[in-house]
């Protein structure tokens, strides 16, 4: 079997892989790596999203073997130690989630808008960049509180800093 | 999902060799399309070719009165483009509403242009803005590129590697949305390049996307939403499925291209 070696939240790993393997698998089944969650396999629920080198990405829609040098973050990487990142400190806070099942990759999405769009987010701002992640409890509003609070969090000097997630 | 053996070539050379000698090959670009249909089995490829590891094959450049945009590019590097932004704005957001942003990370032009989903926004674009695409062996002339619903006129062993767009002085996309799965229920792109003017629909063909020469040459009178008044495009031979019926789609596509044009005119 062909190997892989990619950086997954900060640590190098290295394994032999079939070259069927998603990342999801990769990170599940080989790493332990249980946080990142899958929902439909379809490409479609955003269950599985973790950052590729800070992009968010489906772990179920890329093959590990692709993913050779890569720097992965996965929710697992978000606190530090005992202390959660702001953005999971939101979502506890807005009762962000019911469930759970979504809550990592709405997390990791989450994340990634605040990379991309800085810490104001506006509600609709918020909704349409949500458009690859579902969630079946909730109705998203609390989520969408979540990630405002979370964003406005993260900018304030309070917030903790991020673990090199990457 | 079937096994297979995925190489990782360095150049397109290599790519089109690994593609002309191996049996049962496919190229692997973003995957977005391609690992989901492998998943179901639909696709069940003996080889990957995956063309991430190839220089060149991706960016953004401005080229006289061209954008050449290279064919692993995302989608999101398109939407995201300071160059497209101010120089193609239509293009720029038409990137920008595919899918959700995990896929435009992924997603590239080139693979959605040789896949031609008869529902994806890039065929409109490149249809409608009168691009050329470059293959490792010639160029393709958008009107000549598309030949059916998932078909193109791409020979077996062609590797897409960049497509120009010719700067329009006015264009617009106007997309109805499948609000689950965000393709174009009907999405229609208008341009205006000198005299020559395009009308392209997607989402509605039942071979894929195609250009509307009545409302093209109504609007060769004048480019406003009102030449386009008592004009409607047939419903016979659109798609008719349980998101919309082919009159529905008609209907779409007249709307929609007043809009297009509208907002292109405006
Ligand atoms: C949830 C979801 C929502 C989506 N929504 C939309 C949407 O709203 N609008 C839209 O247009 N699309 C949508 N897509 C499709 C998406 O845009 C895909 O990225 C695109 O259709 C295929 O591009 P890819 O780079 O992922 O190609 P791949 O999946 O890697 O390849 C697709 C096909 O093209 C071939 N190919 C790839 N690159 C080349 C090349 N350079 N030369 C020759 N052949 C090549 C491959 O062999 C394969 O047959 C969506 C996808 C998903 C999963
Ligand atoms: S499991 Fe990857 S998108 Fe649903
Ligand atoms: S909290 Fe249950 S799916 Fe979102």
């Amino acid at each position: 079997m062909p190997a892989v070696s990619m950086t997954v939240n900060g640590k190098p790993v290295t394994a032999d892989v079939d070259p069927r393997t998603l990342l999801v698998q990769f990170l599940r089944e080989e790493l332990r790596l249980t946080g990142t969650h899958v929902g439909c396999d379809t490409s479609q629920c955003g269950a599985c999203v973790v950052h590729v080198n800070g992009r968010a990405i489906k772990s179920c829609t890329v093959f590990a073997l692709q993913l050779e040098g890569a720097k992965v973050a996965t929710i697992e990487g978000l606190a530090n130690g005992d202390q959660l990142h702001p953005m999971q400190e939101a979502f506890r806070d807005n009762h962000g989630l019911q469930c759970g099942f979504c809550t990592p990759g709405m997390i990791m999405a989450a994340v990634d808008i605040v990379n991309r769009k800085g810490h104001d987010l506006d509600e609709h701002t918020i909704r349409s960049e949500l458009e690859g992640n579902l969630c079946r409890c909730t109705g998203y509003h609390n989520i969408v509180k979540a990630i405002a609070a979370g964003a406005r969090a993260m900018g304030s000097g309070a917030a903790v800093t991020q673990k090199a997630a990457e | 999902m079937y096994a297979f053996t995925l190489h990782r070539p360095s150049s397109v050379r290599q790519a089109a060799n690994l593609l002309a000698k191996s049996e049962d090959a496919k190229l692997l670009a973003g995957g977005q399309t391609l690992i989901p249909t492998m998943k179901q089995r639909l696709a069940s490829p003996a080889s990957l070719i995956d063309l991430s590891l190839i220089e060149g094959l991706s960016g953004i450049e401005l080229r006289g009165r061209s954008i050449v945009i290279g064919a692993m590019t995302r989608h999101a590097e398109v939407a995201d483009s300071p160059v497209v932004q101010e120089n193609l704005p239509a293009l720029a957001e038409l990137a920008g509403e595919i899918g959700d942003p995990h896929v435009r990370n992924m997603g590239t032009i080139g693979g959605s242009l040789a896949n031609n989903d008869p529902n994806a926004d890039y065929p409109a674009a490149a249809l409608g803005l009168g691009a050329t695409i470059v293959t490792n062996k010639r160029r393709i002339a958008a009107d000549e590129f598309f030949t059916g619903m998932f078909e193109t006129a791409l020979g077996a062993d062609e590797i897409v590697t960049k497509v120009m767009f010719p700067l329009p002085k006015k264009a617009a996309y106007v997309k109805f949305a499948n609000p689950a799965s965000r393709y174009a229920l009907v999405g229609v792109l208008v341009s205006k390049r000198g005299r020559e003017i395009r009308v392209a629909v997607t989402g509605a063909g039942a071979n894929g996307v195609f250009r509307v020469t009545a409302f093209e040459e109504a609007l060769q009178r004048r480019f406003g939403p009102k030449s386009l008044d008592g004009l409607s495009v047939p419903a016979a031979g659109l798609n008719s499925d349980i998101h919309g019926s082919a009159e529905y789609r008609a209907h779409l596509i007249g709307v929609l291209a007043r809009r297009a044009v509208a907002a292109a005119a405006g």
